[in-house]
């Protein structure tokens, strides 16, 4: 599931809505951003900026009102189906067991049930969900959910993945374990990763680099390399490296709110 | 896990226990109001004289009760196809709720009640009519509950499998109907409630057969023991229509957690 591609770049998207009102607002203006293929990027900004926004015109659920969106290098008009995407709340279907929810793209892809279950299984065996292949969505955690969500993603092997703050909603510890285990998961299928996040740790933790956005309307301001080796523990958060980036980052990030 | 509709049966036999306690206490207050006051069994026959008579009815009353069942079932499987089907439409298609839902709405200020005569009048005096106004008065409930599950859909879900490259109608099947189920069958109930009313009702403007052709005549012959016996096999049947369904609906969606199905009774 790795090396097809995956290189991801952005050439001045904005976009606007109508608000209630019938005010045009400018949600996003001229964001250029480049992802080179396997490289793990993260998107941190005050709340409204738009990262979301951004995410969702990159998965093609919505257009751009200017700019455009690269796959390897071509523009990509239609780009729905293209990207692996993941929403912010779980969006797991009650209805379908563990194993059918994270199939279920390859359902629709037309994989035959039975194969896809084997492409499934060891794959849930191997990132903790083995005792849940057949379990429905409620007899889960929260963090077995976002496991099961992230998988569910990750089958289709497409090469880029869009993360909506997955990690939002749980509780600390269990955003701790999940964050090892994404980068686990992530180093075995090795896509090139887009992660909306407002967790400055959690951007420096996961990503090689971080991108800092501006309040409404959103633009890219700031960019942090991370220089952490991998493999990464959560041990990292405690040396000065891994302070320093954080702490570059929540200035730049002050400094994009007061500008 | 494997059926967490399951309780434990203690209290399951708590919650059938307290309704028919209450129950009993009804129908013991109801004998002793006859018997104190010494009721004419015209007006108000004993629960005793009911069930004796009634039985001793039941050659003509189950061919009644049978064809009155007939309608209900027939009436509301016409209601659950058009309802969905309508239901469906109007979701798919903005052009079809911006036309139909204000008229789906609008309808339900026509006493379906009064149209009975209507409908006898179009298709005379067998059971067509009857499972027509059936249908007409179960259908709205469905409809909407329908229309609201279908709404209710998580759009997160919708997102992802759209992202996922899911077209439209992969979309409908896979995520709106299943959706949809559990206000569908909300809506069921509602209907059942109804179905055997609504058939007894046309049966009253003009029918051969039938729980309101036998209500009737029992009346005329002032036999007020055999119209109560009437309604109690309505109830009965009702009960049994409801159970079906609430067994169906727990059939189509094993995977509800055990607490909505319990809050759903």
């Amino acid at each position: 599931m790795s090396g097809r591609g995956g290189e991801l770049e952005l050439r001045g998207v904005a976009q606007t809505f109508t608000d209630r009102g019938g005010q045009v607002v400018e949600a996003l203006e001229g964001v250029d951003l480049l992802a080179r293929p396997g490289e793990f990027v993260a998107l941190i900004g005050p709340s409204g900026c738009g990262k979301s926004t951004l995410l969702r015109i990159v998965a093609g659920l919505e257009q751009p009102a200017a700019g455009e969106v690269l796959l390897d290098g071509a523009v990509a008009g239609d780009r729905l189906g293209r990207c692996a995407f993941m929403p912010q709340r779980d969006g797991l279907l009650p209805w379908r067991r563990v194993i059918d929810n994270v199939t279920i793209g390859l359902e629709l892809e037309g994989v035959p049930r039975e194969q896809a279950r084997e492409r499934a299984l060891p794959l849930l065996e191997r990132f903790g969900l083995g005792e849940f292949t057949g379990s429905w969505p409620w007899q889960l955690s929260g963090g077995m959910r976002h496991r099961a969500a992230f998988l569910r993603t990750a089958i289709t092997g497409r090469p880029v993945m869009l993360l909506d703050e997955p990690f939002g909603a749980l509780d600390g510890i269990t955003r701790a374990e999940l964050q090892q285990w994404l980068l686990d998961v992530w180093r075995e299928i090795g896509a090139t990763v887009l992660l909306v996040t407002h967790d400055v740790s959690e951007a420096v933790f996961l990503a090689d680099r971080v991108l800092v956005m501006s309040p409404r309307p959103g633009r890219i301001v700031a960019e942090e390399r991370v220089a952490l080796a991998r493999p990464r523990e959560l041990r990292v958060e405690e040396t000065p490296e891994f302070g320093a980036a954080e702490a570059r980052l929540r200035e730049a990030l002050r400094r994009a709110v007061a500008a | 896990m494997s059926n967490p509709a399951e309780g434990s049966s203690g209290r399951t036999l708590a919650r059938y226990l307290a309704p028919a306690l209450v129950l009993a206490g009804l129908v013991i207050a109801w004998a002793l109001v006859v018997a104190l006051f010494a009721v004419e069994p015209e007006v108000l026959p004993g629960p005793g004289l009911v069930v004796e008579s009634t039985w001793a009815d039941r050659s003509a009353l189950a061919p009644a009760a049978w064809t009155t069942l007939q309608e209900a079932v027939l009436g509301i499987a016409v209601a659950i196809v058009l309802a969905v089907l309508l239901a469906v439409a109007i979701d798919w298609s903005r052009t079809a709720r911006r036309s139909l839902y204000p008229l789906l709405v609008a309808s339900q200020t026509i006493p379906i009640i009064a149209l009975a005569p209507l409908v006898v009048i179009w298709f005379g005096f067998g059971q067509t009519p009857k499972i027509v106004l059936v249908a007409l008065f179960t259908f709205f409930a469905i409809a909407v509950g329908t229309l609201q599950g279908l709404a209710s859909s998580d759009p997160d879900s919708m997102d992802l499998l759209r992202t996922m490259g899911a077209g439209r109608r992969q979309l409908l099947w896979r995520v709106r109907l299943p959706s949809a189920l559990p206000q569908f069958f909300t809506g069921l109930k509602v209907a059942v409630a109804y179905s055997l009313v609504a058939a007894i009702v046309a049966e009253f403007v003009g029918a051969e057969q039938g729980l309101g052709v036998y209500m009737t005549g029992a009346r005329n012959a002032l036999r007020t023991d055999l119209v109560f016996g009437a309604v109690v096999v309505t109830a009965l049947l009702t009960l049994v229509l409801f159970g079906i369904v609430a067994l169906a609906e727990r059939l189509a969606m094993p995977w509800r957690r055990p607490s909505q199905t319990e809050a759903d009774w």
